[in-house]
C-alpha cells in the first residue's frame, strides 16, 4: 500500500471521529446523553488505557519477556473487579466536590491547597513526557512501516503533533463546563475502542486460524519458543511481576487520562457495575492475541524486524493489506485516543493549578481586584497554550529520545504516578491524614522514581543493580515505601488546619460539606455582595449560566430574582460549582476574597460542622416560621381594621341615612300639618308646600343615588354609548356644578387638550365628572381654591386628571374613600350621603375605566381612564 | 460494641442477599489477587510458558464470569420471587 494512500486514510478516519465528536457535542448541548451516558460508551471509553504501548508495544515486550506484559492489564482488572471497595466511593466524592482532576481532588482533600495541586501537576507532567512521547514515536513508525510518501510538506511528527493538538483544542476546550464533562471526545474515544479492539482481534484470528494452524497449534509454538534458551526473559521473575500488577493498579487511577475518563466524565457511579466485568473483558479480548502474534512474528519475519511493530509487518509480509490498514487505524486510534485525552486531562491541570492562579494574581496586584474582563476567555485560552505545550513536550522528548523500546516509556509513566496513590487513598480512607503527609510522602517518592527510573531511562546515568532482586521492582518497592511511610509518619505528628479537616471528614465519609469560605459570619450587605458574586460567576461561566444558578439560588430560599442570600449553604454550592470550572483551590482562594480572606478559626468550623450549627439551623428555621406567621397575623389585622372601619362607617351612615331621610320627613309632617291649620294666609301656604317640595326633592335624590349604585354595583347599567368630545363635557360639568357652590373655586384648564373625541356614554362621564369638581367645590379648603383639570390622550385610553390644591385625603383614608358610606367630613357639612365616589367608581367601572386616587399631588387628586371603547361593544356602536 | 439506636438488628431478606452479595464482590478482587500472585511467587518456572498461558486467561476469565454475574445481581437489586431463606 502507498504511503499517500495510507495517509489519506487516516486523514478520513480523523475526519469521521470529528464527525461522532461534533454530533455528540451537539446533543449533549440539547441536553440528549441517552448515547455518551451508556454503560458501554463508558467502558469502551476505559479503553483509553490501551494506548499505543498496547498496541504496538504489548506485542515487543511479550517477545521478549513472555506473559510479564500481561501485568499491566491484570492491574486494572483487579482495580475495576473491586470497585467495591473504593473505586465507587472515589467517584461519589469527586461528584460532591466536582473534581476536575486528580491534582484537585488530592489538594481538595488536603485543604484546598493548590501548590499541591501545582506540584502534582508537575509531576503527572513529567511522568506523561514520555508516554506521550511513545504515542507520537509509534504512529510515526507506524507510518514508516508502510514505506516513504511525498504528500506531506516537512517532518511526519510535525503533522502529526500539530493534529492531534488540533483535535485536543477543538474537543476539550470548547467549553468551559461546570464539570469538565466532554460528551464529543467520550464519544469519539468510544469509537476509537471498537475500531482497535476488531482490528487486533481480526489480526489475532488471522495469525491463529490464517498463519498457524489453530489454537492447540498455537499454544505448542509458545510452549516450544518458552523453552528455547535463548528466551531467558520469558521466565516470570515474582518481585517484578508484583510490581507491575502494582504499579499498573495504581496507574489505573493516577494517570490523568483515567483519572479523566474513569472519574471525571461520568455523572455517577452506576456504569462502574457494568465496567467491573466488560472493563476486564476489554482488557482481556486485547491481550489474548499478544503472545500468539509475538510467538508466529517471530518465527515468520526477519530478525531485524522491531517486534514493536509485528502487528503491521506480519499483514504487510502476507500481502493482507486491508489488514494491514485496519491494524494501521487501530494503532492509530490507540494512540490518537490517549494523547487527545492526556492533553485534555493536563491542559485542565495545567490550567486551573499554574496558569489561572498566576492570572488571577496579576490581576489582583493590578487591579486591586479579581478585574474587570471575563475570566472565561483567559481560562479558556491557558487551556489552549497547556495542550500545546504538553504535545509540544511529548514531540520534544520524542525528538531527543526516539531509540528506546516501547515498553520501557510506559513503565517509567506508570511508576511516576503510582506516586500519587498514598496520598489519593489515605485521604479516602483515613481522616487523619494531613497536607504536610501528602507534601511529604509525594515528594520523597517522586525523588526517588526521578532518581531510580527516569533518569536512567533517559540512558543519563546506568541502573543501579540491587543484585538478585530485580531493579524496577526495587524502585517500585522503595519509593512507593518511603512514600507511604513519610505519608504516614509525617500526617500522624502534624496536626491539619481546620479547612483540611472538614475536607477530610467530607471525603472519608463522602457527605458534601460546608466550605470554609462561608464561615465568616453572614453580614449586612447582602444583596450588595451577592451581586459581586453574580459578577464573578458570571466572569467565569458566562451570563446565562451564571444567572440560572443564581436564580435556581434564589428560588431555594423562596425569593423571586436573581440575588439569594450570600447564606453558607449558597456559598457553598457557588464554591463546589466553580470548583468545577477552575478547581478547588482556586474557587476556595477566589471566594476567600469574599468572605474577608479571614483565617477559618477552629471554632468557626465546629459552628459549621457540628452540633452547634444543626442547632442554629433549627433556630433560624423558628425564627423564619415566626416570621411568617408575624406576617400573615399583620395582614389579618389590616383586614380586621379594614372591616371594622367600614362598619363604623357602615353604621355612621345607617345612623345618617336615618337622619337625612327623617329630617326631610319631619319637615314634610311638619309643614303639611302646618298646611291643616285653617287660619293660614296664602303667602305662608305658598312657602311651606316650596319647603315640603325641596324637602320631598331631597328624598327622592338620596333615593335615586341608592337605587343608582344598586344598579351599577349589580352590572345591569345599560349604557347608551356615543361619540363626545371632552371638552363639552367638562364645561357642562363646569356649570351643573357651580349650582352646589363654591363660587370661588378657579378651574384650570387646559382647552387645546380637552377636545378629545371619545366612545363613552356621555350621561354616565358627565355624573362622575361633576361628582368630582362638585367634591372639590364643596371640600377644598384652600384659601384661594384652585382645581387643574388634564386631558391626555394615551395609545390605549384617555386620562383625565382632576386635581384640586386644597388638604387632599389622608393617607389612612384613602384606600376607604371609594367605598360606599364613607364620608370624610363632618356630615353636616358635607350635605350629601357619601355615595359620590362610591356611584362614580361603579360607573368608571361600568364604562371599562378606572378612577383613582393620585397621593403625592398636593391636593385631592383623581385620575379617570378610559378605554378607547367601552367594553362590549362591536364597532357598530356610534349609534347611541 | 453497641449497636446503633435507629437501626433494626436483623436486616429483611432481600437487602440481607445485598450484603452478602457485596461481601462477595469485595472478596472477589482479593481472591483474584492471591490466584495471580501466588502461583507466580510459588512456581515461576511452570507459570512462563503456554501453560501459564492457559492458567492466566482462565482465571481471567472465570474472574469476568464471577464479577458479571455479581454485579449484574447488585444491579438487578432485590427481587420478591428469590427462594426462601433456609432459616
Amino acid at each position: 500500500m502507498h504511503f499517500d494512500a495510507l495517509a489519506v486514510a487516516a486523514l478520513i478516519y480523523v475526519g469521521l471521529l470529528f464527525v461522532v465528536a461534533w454530533a455528540a457535542d451537539r446533543a449533549a448541548l440539547r441536553g440528549r446523553t441517552r448515547w455518551s451516558e451508556r454503560p458501554i460508551v463508558y467502558t469502551l471509553s476505559l479503553s483509553v488505557y490501551c494506548s499505543a504501548w498496547t498496541f504496538y508495544g504489548a506485542v515487543g515486550y511479550a517477545s521478549r519477556s513472555g506473559l510479564e506484559f500481561a501485568t499491566i492489564y491484570l492491574g486494572p482488572t483487579v482495580v475495576l473487579v473491586g470497585s467495591w471497595w473504593g473505586l465507587r466511593r472515589l467517584v461519589r466524592v469527586a461528584k460532591i466536590h466536582r473534581v476536575t482532576s486528580v491534582a484537585d481532588l488530592i489538594s481538595a482533600r488536603f485543604g484546598k491547597s493548590n501548590t499541591l495541586a501545582a506540584l502534582i501537576t508537575l509531576i503527572s507532567l513529567i511522568a506523561a513526557t514520555p508516554y506521550l512521547a511513545l504515542q507520537l514515536e509509534s504512529i510515526s513508525l507506524s507510518f514508516a512501516a508502510f514505506g516513504q510518501g511525498d504528500v506531506l510538506p516537512g517532518p511526519l511528527e510535525l503533522w502529526v503533533a500539530g493534529g492531534l493538538a488540533v483535535f485536543a483544542i477543538l474537543f476539550g476546550t470548547r467549553n468551559l463546563a461546570a464539570d469538565e464533562r466532554h460528551h464529543g471526545v467520550v464519544m469519539a474515544i468510544a469509537v476509537e475502542a471498537m475500531v482497535k479492539l476488531v482490528a487486533f482481534v481480526a489480526l489475532g484470528v488471522w495469525v491463529i486460524w490464517g498463519l498457524a494452524d489453530g489454537p492447540a497449534d498455537v499454544i505448542a509454538r509458545i510452549a516450544a519458543r518458552a523453552n528455547d534458551p535463548d528466551a531467558a526473559g520469558w521466565s516470570l521473575r515474582a518481585d517484578r511481576w508484583t510490581a507491575l500488577i502494582a504499579v499498573s493498579a495504581a496507574a489505573v487511577v493516577t494517570l490523568p487520562r483515567m483519572f479523566q475518563v474513569l472519574v471525571v466524565e461520568p455523572a455517577d457511579e452506576t456504569p462502574l457495575s457494568s465496567a467491573a466485568w466488560a472493563f476486564p473483558a476489554y482488557l482481556m479480548a486485547m491481550t489474548l492475541f499478544v503472545l500468539p502474534i509475538a510467538v508466529i512474528g517471530r518465527e515468520m519475519l526477519p530478525a531485524d524486524a522491531p517486534p514493536d511493530l509485528y502487528v503491521l509487518h506480519l499483514p504487510l509480509s502476507q500481502g493482507a493489506e486491508g489488514l494491514a490498514l485496519l491494524v494501521f487505524l487501530g494503532g492509530l486510534s490507540s494512540a490518537t485516543s490517549m494523547v487527545i485525552i492526556s492533553a485534555i486531562a493536563l491542559a485542565t491541570m495545567i490550567s486551573n493549578h499554574w496558569l489561572a492562579p498566576l492570572y488571577l494574581a496579576w490581576r489582583r496586584s493590578e487591579a486591586g481586584d479579581i478585574g474587570p474582563a471575563s475570566l472565561r476567555r483567559p481560562l479558556l485560552v491557558s487551556r489552549r497554550i497547556a495542550i500545546l505545550a504538553v504535545i509540544g513536550a511529548g514531540a520534544v522528548y520524542q525528538a531527543a529520545d526516539g531509540s528506546q523500546a516501547l515498553a520501557t516509556m510506559g513503565t517509567v509513566a506508570f511508576v511516576g504516578v503510582a506516586q500519587l496513590l498514598p496520598a489519593m487513598l489515605g485521604g479516602l480512607w483515613w481522616r487523619g491524614a494531613t497536607r504536610t503527609g501528602a507534601y511529604g510522602g509525594i515528594i520523597a517518592g517522586s525523588l526517588i522514581w526521578m532518581g531510580l527510573v527516569f533518569v536512567p531511562s533517559l540512558g543519563l546515568v546506568p541502573e543501579r543493580d540491587w543484585g538478585s532482586v530485580d531493579p524496577l521492582a526495587a524502585a517500585v518497592l522503595i519509593s512507593l515505601g518511603v512514600n507511604t511511610g513519610l505519608f504516614i509518619i509525617l500526617s500522624l505528628v502534624t496536626l491539619p488546619d481546620p479547612q483540611e479537616r472538614l475536607q477530610g471528614l467530607s471525603f472519608v465519609h463522602a457527605i458534601a460539606p460546608d466550605t470554609a469560605a462561608v464561615t465568616a459570619p453572614p453580614r449586612t450587605d447582602g444583596a450588595i455582595r451577592s451581586e459581586a458574586l453574580l459578577t464573578l460567576a458570571r466572569r467565569i461561566w458566562g451570563g446565562d449560566e451564571a444567572l440560572r444558578f443564581f436564580h435556581a439560588e434564589a428560588e431555594r430560599q423562596g425569593k423571586s430574582g436573581f440575588l439569594p442570600d450570600v447564606s453558607a449553604g449558597f456559598l457553598s454550592r457557588l464554591e463546589r460549582r466553580l470548583a468545577g470550572s477552575v478547581g478547588a483551590a482556586t474557587a476556595h482562594a477566589m471566594l476567600a476574597q469574599f468572605a474577608g480572606q479571614r483565617p477559618t478559626s477552629m471554632a468557626e468550623l465546629m459552628a459549621v460542622a457540628g452540633e452547634a450549627q444543626r442547632a442554629q439551623e433549627r433556630a433560624r428555621q423558628l425564627k423564619d416560621d415566626s416570621d411568617e406567621l408575624a406576617r400573615t397575623a399583620r395582614s389579618l389585622q389590616e383586614a380586621n381594621d379594614r372591616l371594622t372601619a367600614l362598619s363604623v362607617q357602615k353604621d355612621a351612615f345607617l345612623g345618617q341615612i336615618s337622619h337625612e331621610l327623617r329630617t326631610p320627613m319631619t319637615s314634610v309632617r311638619a309643614f303639611s300639618e302646618l298646611l291643616k291649620l285653617p287660619d293660614l294666609g296664602a303667602e305662608d301656604r305658598a312657602r311651606f308646600a316650596g319647603i315640603i317640595h325641596d324637602e320631598a326633592s331631597r328624598l327622592t335624590r338620596l333615593l335615586d343615588g341608592l337605587l343608582d349604585l344598586s344598579v351599577l354595583e349589580s352590572g345591569r347599567a345599560r349604557l347608551s354609548v356615543g361619540v363626545v368630545n371632552l371638552h363639552d363635557l367638562i364645561a357642562r360639568a363646569i356649570d351643573a356644578s357651580s349650582a352646589l357652590g363654591g363660587a370661588g373655586l378657579m378651574i384650570d384648564r387646559d382647552l387645546p387638550t380637552e377636545h378629545v373625541m371619545v366612545l363613552t356614554d356621555a350621561d354616565r362621564l358627565l355624573q362622575v365628572l361633576i361628582n368630582l369638581i362638585g367634591n372639590a367645590r364643596k371640600y377644598c379648603d384652600a384659601r384661594r381654591p384652585v382645581l387643574t383639570i388634564q386631558v391626555r390622550r394615551l395609545a390605549t385610553m384617555t386620562q383625565i386628571d382632576i386635581m384640586d390644591n386644597g388638604s387632599g385625603i389622608p393617607a389612612d383614608k384613602q384606600d376607604l374613600v371609594f367605598e360606599k358610606f364613607s364620608r370624610l367630613n363632618d356630615p353636616a357639612r358635607a350635605g350629601g350621603a357619601g355615595l359620590g365616589l362610591a356611584i362614580s367608581r361603579e360607573v368608571m367601572a361600568a364604562l371599562g375605566g378606572t378612577i383613582t386616587y393620585l397621593p403625592g399631588h398636593g391636593g385631592a387628586a383623581f385620575r379617570l381612564e378610559l378605554p378607547l371603547r367601552p367594553p362590549g361593544l362591536g364597532s357598530k356602536g356610534g349609534a347611541a | 460494641m453497641s449497636l446503633p439506636p435507629d437501626q433494626p438488628i436483623f436486616l429483611e431478606r432481600a437487602a440481607y442477599r445485598r450484603r452478602r452479595l457485596m461481601d462477595a464482590a469485595r472478596l472477589l478482587p482479593l481472591v483474584t489477587l492471591a490466584a495471580l500472585l501466588l502461583p507466580v511467587w510459588l512456581m515461576p518456572a511452570e507459570m512462563s510458558g503456554a501453560g501459564g498461558m492457559i492458567w492466566l486467561f482462565g482465571l481471567w476469565l472465570v474472574v469476568i464470569a464471577t464479577s458479571a454475574l455479581l454485579h449484574w445481581r447488585l444491579g438487578r437489586g432485590p427481587r420478591a420471587g428469590d427462594p426462601p431463606d433456609a432459616f
